[in-house]
Parts: C-alpha cells; structure tokens; sequence
C-alpha cells in the first residue's frame, strides 16, 4: 500500500508544481508520474531524457562524468587523461569508490589525476602538442600502464583539437591502445550520453583487439557488466556467480582491466547489472558476436534468488543445480539477517532519488526488511529505464524524472518518508531537514551492497541511520519545542 | 587633455583594413596625436607599416614562450614605430588549430589590466579579422572597448554584405553598451559610381561615407618598403587623402546606433546601381537539361 491514495499524490503533484511559472510548470508536469503497475509502457506518463530547465536544481551530471567517471575511470590498468582543465579531473577523482586489487601509481591508476591542465595559451594554440607530450610522459613515469584514455573536457571540443589524430600517433608510438572519447560535457542533457559516447568508444577502440586470437573457452564463461565495484560490489557478485559454477571472464569495469574488456568477445553470456550505462555494449556484443545479454538483479535475497535462477536457465544441470547450492548455502544466513533487522524497519517508508539502476533495483532489497518504498526516481534515465520501474514499484506510488531540488524538497515534506536513499548534493539538505539519509550512489563509505554479503552490510546501515539517536536531538536546545520535550520528559 | 577615443575598424578580408588603418594612423601622428594600435588578428599584420617589420611578436606567442601571460610584461609585447605610434599585436594559432577568437580576448584583458590604455593616449585604433566569426572578435565592441566603428567597404558586392553584417553585430552591443558606427571609409576598388554606391549605403545604414579614398599605386609601393604612405612619400597627394581621412576622423561627431539592411533590401540597392542583375526566379532550381528543354 502507498502512502498516499492515487488521488492524494496527484493533487501533491500540482501543489508542488504550482510554484513555477506557466511553461515551467507544464514542462515538469511530464516529468512526475503517479505509478500504474498495470501499465505495460511508460511513455504516455512521463517523459524523459529531456533537457533540464534553466533554474532549477537539477542534480544532473555531464558526459565527461558519465565517461571518465563512470564507465573508463574504473577500468584499473588503463590511464584515463582528463583532457582540458583542471577541475574537471580533480573533482573526478576518486569519488565514487571503485575498489581496486593493484598497486596504485604502478600497475593500477584509478586515482590518479592525470590531466592536461589547459592554460589560455593551450586554448588559443590548441592543446594537441600538450596532449602528444602528456602520452610519452605517462608511458615513460607509469610504464605498466595497459593503455591510455582521452576524456574530452568542453574546451577539447569548442577548440576542436585533433585528439583522434594524437591518439593514433601515440598508439603506434606506444605500442598500446590509446583512444580518444569525445565526451565533451556540453554534449546531451546529462551524463546519459557520456555512457554512450563512452560505450561506442569501447566498441571502436578495444573490444574487437584480440579477435582471432587463442582463447581457452569454457562453456561456463560469463562477463559481469555495469558493476563499477562501488565498496567492492562486483566482488561479492562475482563469488555467488563463481560459487555456483560459471567463470567470471571480465569485470566491466570496476575493478576491471583491458584484457578482460578485450576478451569479453568470448563469452557465452553477458551479466548487466547497470542497464542504462552498458545496454550499448551489450547489444553490440549481441549483434557482432551473437553473445546474448540479460539484465539481473543483485540487491537482497529476493531478487538474488531470482537473479540466479534466471542466469542458471541459460546453462545446464550442472549450473542450475549450482544456483540451488549457493540460494540453499544463503538462505539461512539471509533468515538471519532479516531476523535480527526487519523488526527494526518493518513499515518503513522510503524516498528513492538515484542514478542509472537503483532507484528501482533496490526496491526489493527494502521489501525484503519489510519497507517500502514510496516515491523514486532517475537523474538521467530513458523511458526504457521507467518501463522497467513501474513494474518494481508499488501502485500509486511517486516516480519523478530529473527532479529539482524544489520538487524534493516538497515531496519529502507532504510524503515524510523514514528514510531517504539518494546522493551527495541531496544528503545535507535532507539531514537538515532531521531526515534519515543514505548515500545510494556511493553507499556513504560503506559497502558493498551487492549480493548476498552485501545484504547483510545494507541491512545493518539502513538500521543504524534510520534508528540512530539522534534524529531526535536534532532542535536547538533554546527552542520552544525542544524545551516542551524536556519538560515532558522531566 | 581630451579624452581617449577608441576606435575599431571592422571590413571584408582583403579589403585593405590594416593598410587603412596604419595609414590613416600615420596621419595622425603627424598631426601630433599620441595614437596605439592593437592588431586582433592572428597573422598579426596590423603593424608592420608602422614597425617595418614583418609581423610584430604577439602577446600570445609571447605567453606561450613565458608559459602564461601573466608571465608578461606591458614592455614586453609593445613596440614603438614611426610617429610615435605604440604598436600590439594580439597574434594567435596558425590557422586550423586552437581558439584564434580566445587569443584576441586574453591579449585585450592583458592590456587593460597592464594599463597598456593610458592618460597620454589621443587614440586606441583596433584592427579586427574580417570576419566576427566569434565572440573574441567582438571583443573590441564590447562594453568600455571602442566606441567608435569605422567600416571598410568597397564598391564591390561581398565588401558591402560584409559591411551591413557588421552592422547587425554593432547593433547587438550598442544596445546594451555605447558602443556606436561612426562611418564607413570607401576604400576604392574603382567601380562604377562607387562613391554614390556607398554614400546610399551609408544613409540606409544611418551613418556616412566619412572618406572615399582612391585607389592609387603610392601604397603598394611604400607597402613594398613596410612603410605608410605618409612616411615613404609625405609629399604625394595619396598622403593627403589619409590627412583628409584623419581629420575627419578627429572632428567626427556622427556617432549613431546602425540601421542594418534586410537582405533584399540591399539587393535592392545593389540593382539599382547595376551591380547585381535582376534576379530570374524562373531559373532557380533548374538543371541545364531541363533549362534547354524549356527553351525548345
């Protein structure tokens, strides 16, 4: 059940709409849908992948984000080269948690700032010469570097530098794969297109390198992709996919290497778990190479159980019954788990407002601790991602589209949620508003959530901020209210 | 002492803006004004007449050997020439790379925070690219730049396209800064009834023809020598024209916000003196083929 009737949420949204001026207010009405699960397609509720409005707070990113920080940055033996000025590097770096087995600064990079530090000169002369000097500076410090990436910052492109000619030059000179992504940030209207820019410069650049080549195949070879191991998510996939019988060939691309992605051609089936960013490469996979694709769902047992079963209906005996171990080996342990937490959480309600994928695959995960989830929504999703969303969501519910801070705001107010899940520039907001609040994009420093270890991790955090003390000292001593209370205690 | 008027002179490529300008520039020196030219174009040739040189080194060359432009000093990237005539050239990229139009906004930002403008001067002239391809070479029209634009046009068609195209842009700035046309110098290329041609052009644009200065070898030949004319030969009648043109220019009060043209318009008026034929709507879109047919 909702919180709100069909009606009542309704009538929330034009409330909070009527702010805004005429156009605007049409504008974002497209946006906001009350959910109908018997909906078979969301196109005629809501719209999106649509610029933002000029004023509004949008929380979007841009497409260097989408490529340097989500799908090139991770890949840990490669050098991403943040082409451009510095600022756009330097608040990449680092910040959304992709684990790494390697030794930084010698074989792994992930941290790394590598950028080209645009000057006016570099501007007004072009930044190519820079760019070309960069290379040979980075194979001679870093000489265990796999190859090398160019993300275009929005100079690159306004300038129009010849990255792909640099890039072509420094390969043969380096004898590695170097290639030019033009993800400039004024390109598209969030960091959707930066995933797809990114995506096509894979397929270009480096998946078809080792075609032809000798690979041990199995029968059982899989590739994990849109896992950026955020807190170590892919590597508490990759174990339950391993445990019941299947070779994990690559990690697209946390925690992932160029050989992997290079190899990846060989696999029998593709594992996405981040549709939105690596749909592309999972259908191009699928059209060159005949390598199906299926999407599954690593959040909480309940969609674990299904997810393995359903990846296990593409192998034989021997893998189905493997999936049966590994639910039967976790099952009790998942038991205990919910146990201990869902009497803490029962009843909850929860305010989703993420990026790519969780908004709606972590509504199981918050089912299975006996909570729900009552309004979510995409910064960046396509109607393909919405489709998917109503089915998750429960009748009634709220789902909003590239929403503003305005609209949060209000909605958390009339919806009072107990929780909300969401990211950085929501947190503070929300925590001053006296809000329970996790970091969905990067699990606040925690992790991981994937999987069935995960779950426990994301039980037990649910339960410390939801439950911790002090929501309620959060009035000022000297206020009337907080006053009140202390007289009633006392 | 007066204030100091700037003043940027905007034309079709080609059409002999920085001869013009380093020209007319000599005139006033010789009339005792303290005058600057700041080139705006990466081939940096606005003051070799002035300097006898080849291309003066630029602030951005200059800033790119220093590292940055704050490197660099004012004495740096200014040399003094004939008349006493301080000479910048803003310089840029050789032609298909980098941000020409971000050149010409870093070395103007440069002068104005090294107080390249100071008290003394009579006159800043800007000569700018042909072309306002980009918001850097509308740097000189930008609020507390030049306030004064003189457009070099010629009879010829393309010069006087260009001409109302830069009008459209003045009228951009003018409205929100003060940017004004201040007249158009006929640079003559000897068509027919030239000097009536723009005189016409002028008044649909709301300004004047503020000189016509025919066309004469005496510039080619002192431009040989990198020398103006006023310097090589002060005592040819071409060196008065630029007296003329300078004099006027001093005692220019015609400061006004354009009246562009609509294209037809000015097809109009190109028609009337027979610069451009009749337009046959008849043929548009017509192959030879089908064209023959129809004639058969």
């Amino acid at each position: 059940m909702a919180a709100l009737t069909r009606e009542e949420t309704e009538a929330l949204i034009q409330e909070v709409l009527e702010v805004y001026p005429e156009k605007a207010r049409k504008d974002r009405a497209k946006h906001i849908m009350v959910n109908d699960v018997s909906l078979e397609s969301s196109k005629k509720c809501i719209t999106s992948n649509r610029k933002s409005l000029p004023g509004v707070m949008t929380m979007r990113g841009c497409a260097y984000a989408g490529s340097k920080g989500v799908v090139w940055g991770p890949i840990k033996d490669m050098i991403s080269i943040s082409h451009g000025p510095i600022g756009c590097g330097q608040y990449a770096r680092g910040g959304r948690r992709n684990y790494y087995v390697g030794t930084t600064g010698i074989d792994s990079f992930c941290e790394i700032n590598f950028t080209s530090d645009f000057q006016e000169k570099d501007i007004v002369f072009g930044g190519d010469k820079k760019l070309a000097k960069l290379i040979s500076e980075i194979e001679m410090l870093f000489p265990l570097n796999k190859g090398i990436s160019i993300q275009s910052e929005c100079p690159v492109g306004l300038i129009g530098d010849d990255i792909e000619a640099v890039a072509k030059k420094a390969a043969v000179e380096i004898g590695k794969p170097v290639v030019p992504v033009r993800c400039e940030g004024f390109r598209g209207v969030s960091q959707s297109l930066g995933h797809h820019i990114a995506n096509d410069s894979v397929r270009d650049w480096i998946l078809s390198n080792r075609d032809g080549q000798a690979f041990e195949k199995t029968p059982y070879d899989v590739a994990i992709l849109g896992d950026y191991n955020i807190g170590g998510d892919a590597w508490a996939s990759r174990i339950l996919l391993e445990e019941m019988g299947l070779r994990v060939v690559a990690q697209w691309s946390g925690d992932g290497t160029l050989a992997e992605m290079e190899n990846t051609p060989n696999v029998k089936l593709n594992l996405l778990h981040c549709y939105r960013s690596m749909n592309y490469i999972s259908r191009h996979m699928e059209e060159k190479y005949g390598i199906p694709w299926m999407e599954y769902n690593f959040f909480g047992p309940t969609k674990i159980a299904e997810s393995l079963r359903a990846i296990a209906a593409h192998f034989d005996d021997h893998i189905k019954e493997g999936a049966e171990r590994v639910i039967a080996k976790y099952t009790p342990l998942m038991n205990e788990v919910i146990a201990k937490y869902k009497p803490r959480l029962q009843g909850k309600k929860v305010m989703l407002y993420v990026g790519g994928l969780r908004p709606r695959h972590v509504v199981g995960a918050y089912e299975d601790l006996g909570m729900e989830v009552v309004g979510t929504g995409y910064e960046f999703a396509h109607n393909d991602d919405y489709d998917r969303t109503i089915k998750e969501m429960g009748d009634a519910t709220l789902i909003y589209d590239d929403a503003t801070g305005h609209e949060l705001d209000e909605f958390v107010k009339a919806m009072k949620p107990d929780l909300i899940g969401s990211g950085i520039k929501e947190k503070y907001v929300f925590h001053k508003m006296g809000v329970p609040f996790r970091q969905l994009h990067s699990w606040d420093y925690s992790g991981p959530y994937h999987g069935y270890d995960g779950f426990a991790i994301f039980a037990r955090d649910m339960d410390l901020t939801l439950n911790n003390p002090c929501w309620g000292l959060l009035k000022a001593p000297w206020s009337k209210a907080a006053q009140e209370e202390q007289k009633l205690v006392a | 002492m007066a204030k100091l008027r700037q003043a940027a002179i905007y034309g079709k490529g080609g059409i002999g803006k920085s001869t013009t300008t380093q020209n007319l520039v000599a005139a006033l020196a010789e009339a005792g004004k303290k005058v600057m030219i700041v080139g705006c174009d990466p081939k940096a040739d606005s003051t070799r007449l002035i300097l006898h040189s080849k291309a003066q080194t630029s602030v951005m060359s200059l800033a790119a050997e220093a590292g940055s432009v704050e490197d660099l000093e004012l004495e740096d990237v200014m040399s003094i020439g004939f008349g006493g005539v301080k000479c910048v050239e803003s310089g840029g990229p050789e032609p298909g790379v980098g941000c020409a139009g971000r050149g010409v906004i870093t070395a103007i930002n440069f002068l104005e925070e090294e107080g390249a403008y100071d008290e003394d001067l009579d006159f800043v002239f800007y000569d700018v690219l042909g072309d306002v391809v980009c918001g850097g070479f509308a740097m000189p029209i930008r609020e507390n730049k030049a306030q004064e634009i003189y457009i070099v046009c010629s009879g010829e068609m393309m010069a006087m396209y260009a001409a109302n195209n830069i009008a459209k842009g003045i009228v951009k700035y003018a409205n929100s800064g003060s940017v004004r046309l201040a007249g158009l110098i006929c640079n003559s290329r000897k068509t027919d009834r030239e000097d009536e041609l723009i005189m016409a052009l002028a008044a649909k644009l709301g300004t004047q023809m503020i000189h016509f200065v025919p066309r004469d070898n005496a510039v080619q030949h002192a431009e040989i020598r990198r020398m103006t004319v006023i310097e090589f030969d002060p005592t040819h009648k071409q060196a008065d024209e630029y007296r003329a043109l300078a004099r006027k220019i001093v005692d220019n009060k015609l400061f006004v916000i354009p009246t562009p043209l609509e294209m037809e318009e000015l097809e109009d008026l190109l028609m009337e003196f027979g610069i451009m034929e009749v337009e046959d709507e008849s043929i548009v879109g017509k192959t030879a083929a089908e064209l023959a047919a129809t004639a058969a």
